[in-house]
């Protein structure tokens, strides 16, 4: 009985031992920016859902005029297709710059990464000019209108991707790789690489299945 | 024990600090990109070459090869795990695919059913039995 109680006591006391009131991990997130930027880019998403679904009511309603077969240039999608591929490895090749606290090499791979995104652009205006100078405006029929709307609204991402990058190349110029500058290029890294994948479904979903 | 757990708690303080974001290697990217660059090569070859004759297999197939693309994009460039933010980041990521995935093909369903679903308006009504007798004996 002496005995049980004693036991009893004991493991009380073991208990309270153990007891732990601060966490070793506290359940704070890792890197709120990250995250919150990650909700930006998928209610961008939302935005180019209903740009593709309008696409993909308006696609074929050519109102009597040449259709996706004769106006798009495959050959142009590839370059473009291309290009944008080609600056997501060199956003990466920067990343892993930057990770080694490489400022120079970092900024370097950054102004290759901006050249192909200026490449995209310009291949892209030359065929939106060739497309309302054959007289396939964005005002000529109602599956143009959904092409300007889905693909113009990709290459101004770009457009202010890039705009993001010589900006933040100026600030890394500057300040070097602080901080700061680390976290604004993980965001760009996130957005850059985005683009590429809504270029997947423009490519795919415009070009592609629209000569079929 | 409590001296190792503050020990890697101080660790991962400090790589918090000097570096944000996701670790990434030069591997990950590479595999990213060779497959990337086999993902669009196909689909490109597939259309031009003018290989699948029958449109609908044409269109599942390149839907196929486009989703897989989109998650090598997402694993191997943007680094996407089940891990990341305490599982945050795929939550939203699979909230938005759900989303994304309604809006789209929910919006294909009532656009290209809205012949079949209109009410028959007055004007139309009283031909109505006459098309439908004609389009029965076509």
């Amino acid at each position: 009985m002496a005995d049980l109680a004693h036991s009893s006591v004991h493991g009380a006391h073991g208990a309270t031992a153990v007891r732990e009131y601060h966490l070793a991990h506290e359940p704070h997130p890792e890197n709120g920016t990250a995250l919150g930027f990650w909700l930006y880019l998928m209610s961008d998403c939302l935005i180019f859902a209903a740009l593709f679904a309008t696409w993909g009511v308006l696609g074929r309603s050519f109102a009597g005029g040449a259709g996706g077969a004769e106006l798009f240039d495959l050959k142009l999608v590839a370059l473009n297709t291309a290009f944008l591929l080609l600056s997501s490895i060199t956003f990466g090749f920067a990343m892993l710059r930057k990770q080694v606290n490489d400022k120079s090499g970092t900024l370097i791979w950054l102004a290759v990464t901006g050249l192909f995104g200026l490449a995209f652009l310009a291949v892209e205006l030359y065929e939106f000019r060739h497309l309302i100078h054959e007289g396939a405006g964005p005002q000529s029929s109602a599956a143009m209108s959904a092409f300007f709307a889905l693909v113009g609204t990709h290459g101004l991402h770009v457009t202010f991707g890039s705009i993001w990058l010589v900006v933040l190349m100026v600030q890394i110029a500057k300040h070097g790789l602080i901080h700061e500058n680390k976290r604004r290029l993980m965001c760009l890294s996130m957005f850059w690489h985005f683009l590429d994948v809504v270029w997947i479904g423009v490519f795919t979903f415009v070009y592609l299945m629209g000569v079929l | 024990m409590a001296s190792d757990t503050h020990a890697h708690h101080d660790g991962h303080h400090d790589d918090h600090h000097g570096d944000v974001g996701p670790h990434s290697s030069m591997r990950e990217y590479v595999i990213g990109f060779v497959l990337s660059v086999i993902l669009t090569a196909i689909p490109f070859w597939l259309v031009m070459a003018n290989v699948i004759q029958d449109r609908t297999t044409a269109i599942l197939v390149l839907g196929g090869f486009a989703i897989v693309q989109v998650l090598v994009h997402m694993v191997y460039f943007l680094h996407m795990n089940g891990k990341v933010e305490g599982g945050w980041t795929m939550l939203s990521t699979m909230f938005t695919v759900v989303f994304v995935a309604i809006a789209i093909a929910g919006t294909l369903w009532v656009m290209f059913h809205m012949n079949a679903n209109m009410m028959p308006s007055h004007g139309e009504h009283q031909q109505q039995p006459a098309a439908a007798h004609q389009h029965h004996t076509q």
